[in-house]
């Protein structure tokens, strides 16, 4: 299974099914009323996150979107630190002047979330122009959904990085829906991956919900970008388990394509694979939830017994 | 001292931060070694630093600002040129929500180290898309930096300290400044951010004004004291920050306050200033203040029309005259 160690695919589980409890947790909390503001949950998406950020090295970059708890979990980031900035709490990674929307962790190359839709695309090429002016051979993995690719800004960023020949790795999250409004409401097309072709550069669909797939196909684009080759848009078909955000019950979706997709479940799916391949037994695979559970209820504790930032840090980090 | 233009002290200003620190770099449309910029400002310098440092962009404004956030929020230090200053709208997300908030939103753990260079202002005839002030928006956006010199030594100065600066700064210059001749230094010097400048000393009126307004003011200076009117000239030379302190201690001076701005009157830059000192200095004041500023209007084409909407010496030497 594409020579990975047993100790890469307990691990890629073991990410996936954080972001999992994570997310669900999150939820949880903000059913009791405890998350001030909007949450946007990666429910559901988990293998696109995990099998981007395996295929990456530790100082690779990657920006992130609205729906980014995910991305940084893969990415490495602390859970302890993300559960607090959503719960705007001092100790969180941006002292909670970010929040869900927008957290980042510079020390493992996450370049932080942008809320605006679509505006990390350029941002991703200039971190990738930044590595070829530096003459590093890190990449740039850039997460963003179906709804960025009709922006402006996914037509100009992807076409300066495929003119530059940047190290990107554009990763789109095609979960169907923009908020509520269906794919095929706002473009012609199936595979957003067919406008690569405009660019001149590779397209590739992937399963978004294979895991290993899209280990796959990040680690050709990031081959790829390391040689010098320049750009891949890679379109990761998914979906989110949840609403948009929320406020959203998601009744725009009709129950049989819910039913469908939740049958194809990533974590599920991994984890039959992970046993069918005896990689993993049921008793280990139980081992690893009830850790990863045990972690993210730590993660709780701290964010609950963090304090507050004092109000008048409102005032700082303006400028440098 | 020697004397240069505007455009050749911001030309001095890239190539010497470009020798002294790798990771300075210019990119934008036509500012290469086929045009050399739209006015010429980065003319010769691909030849001395090579097309990947000196880099010509596609017409794709949000994409270069966009870039140049990426690359400034990972080791580089970004010029990014916009050929005219009524084009930073289409990067305006990239500008004021991204360029200007991710230091604040990620809680401080980034810098921005970027600078837009774009040149603002009329009276070239090329109508509403390619020359309006639009200082004031920027400064309406906390996290920014603008900057706006209206001489060769400032303009010089003030963009070295942009480039060696952490924060994003919108460096306005002026289509009319530069072939604008003015002292400079051969040797390396900055300019600091919010320290204003006393262009003319003089006791009665304090005039505050910016970019080539600024020598409209000096002119108007020169006539009224000829009338016995003597007028104090202040180029803040940054609105943001802005040194308040100079422009309230010369108001505590003169008790007369003119402000002098090629934007449009509502909300502008003379709307801040003077409120600035309605709020710090009324005691002082022996009179109203007074703005000159443009009607509320786009710009428009005919060179009658045109005149008649940037303010001109008369207008100044007017406001001067009802309150001096």
């Amino acid at each position: 299974m594409l020579n990975l160690s047993k100790e890469k695919l307990v691990e890629m589980y073991r990410l996936m099914v954080k972001i999992r409890l994570f997310e669900e947790k999150v939820f949880e909390l903000y059913a009791q009323n405890l998350v001030p503001g909007t949450i946007h949950l990666y429910t559901g998406q988990e293998a696109v996150a995990v099998g981007v950020c395996s295929a990456l090295r530790k100082d690779d970059y990657i920006t992130s979107t609205h729906r980014g708890h995910g991305h940084c979990i893969a990415k490495g980031a602390d859970v302890k630190r993300v559960m607090a900035e959503i719960l705007g709490k001092k100790t969180g990674y941006c002292k909670g002047k970010g929040g869900s929307m927008h957290i980042a962790d510079f020390s493992i190359g996450m370049l932080g979330a942008t809320a605006v839709v679509g505006a990390g695309i350029p941002i991703a090429a200039g971190a990738g122009l930044s590595i070829k002016l530096r003459g590093t051979d890190q990449v740039v993995a850039c997460f963003f959904g179906d709804g960025a690719s009709n922006q402006g800004t996914f037509h100009e960023g992807i076409n300066m990085a495929a003119i530059w020949s940047l190290p990107v790795i554009f990763v789109c999250e095609n979960n169907l829906y923009a908020m509520g409004t269906r794919q095929s409401m706002v473009m012609r097309i199936e595979n957003i991956a067919d406008r690569a072709a405009a660019y001149g550069i590779p397209g590739v669909v992937v399963d978004g919900n294979d895991v290993l797939a899209v280990y796959e196909a990040t680690s050709k684009a990031a081959e790829r970008a390391r040689k010098g080759e320049g750009p891949t848009l890679i379109e990761c078909k998914t979906y989110r388990h949840r609403g948009h955000s929320r406020v959203d019950p998601a009744k725009y979706r009709p129950r049989e394509e819910v039913e469908a997709w939740l049958a194809k479940d990533p974590i599920k799916r991994f984890r039959e694979k992970l046993l069918g391949l005896n990689v993993l037994t049921e008793a280990e695979i139980q081992q690893i939830d009830r850790e990863v559970a045990a972690e993210i209820e730590e993660a709780v504790r701290y964010a609950m017994e963090s304090p507050y930032p004092a109000p008048e840090e409102a005032l700082e980090d303006v400028y440098a | 001292m020697r004397r240069i233009t505007y455009r050749e002290a911001l030309r001095e200003a890239l190539r010497e931060e470009m020798r002294r620190d790798p990771t300075v770099f210019l990119l934008g449309e036509d500012i290469g070694r086929y045009w050399g910029g739209a006015f010429k400002v980065t003319e010769g310098l691909a030849e001395e630093f090579g097309d990947e440092r000196v880099r010509d962009t596609p017409i794709s404004e949000s994409a270069i600002i966009g870039v140049a956030v990426g690359a400034a929020i990972t080791g580089m230090r970004p010029v990014a040129e916009i050929m005219f200053g009524d084009l930073t709208a289409l990067a305006m997300d990239q500008i004021a929500n991204q360029a200007a908030k991710l230091r604040y939103m990620f809680g401080g753990q980034v810098k921005v180290p970027l600078v837009i260079r774009t040149p603002f202002g009329g009276g070239v005839n090329i109508a509403a898309h390619h020359s309006q002030c639009l200082e004031a928006w920027f400064m309406h956006v906390p996290g920014l930096y603008v900057a706006v010199p209206s001489t060769p030594y400032d303009a010089k100065g003030l963009l070295k300290s942009a480039i060696r600066g952490n924060n994003p700064v919108i460096f306005c210059e002026h289509k009319l400044l530069y072939p604008f001749e003015g002292e400079v230094p051969e040797e390396d010097y900055t300019i600091p951010f919010g320290v204003a400048d006393v262009k003319r000393e003089g006791e009665d009126v304090t005039v505050v004004a910016t970019l080539y307004m600024v020598h409209k003011a000096l002119k108007a200076a020169e006539t009224l004291a000829k009338e016995g009117i003597s007028v104090e000239v202040v180029d803040p030379r940054t609105l943001t920050p802005l040194d308040k302190k100079t422009i309230v201690n010369s108001v505590k001076k003169t008790g007369r306050l003119v402000v002098v701005s090629e934007d449009c009157k509502t909300a502008g830059v003379t709307a801040e200033i003077a409120a600035i000192v309605a709020e710090e200095a009324i005691d002082y004041l022996d009179a109203p203040i007074r703005r000159v500023a443009e009607p509320d209007t786009p710009i428009p084409f005919s060179p009658p029309l045109e005149q008649y909407v940037i303010p001109d010496e008369k207008a100044i030497i007017r406001a001067v005259k009802e309150i001096a």
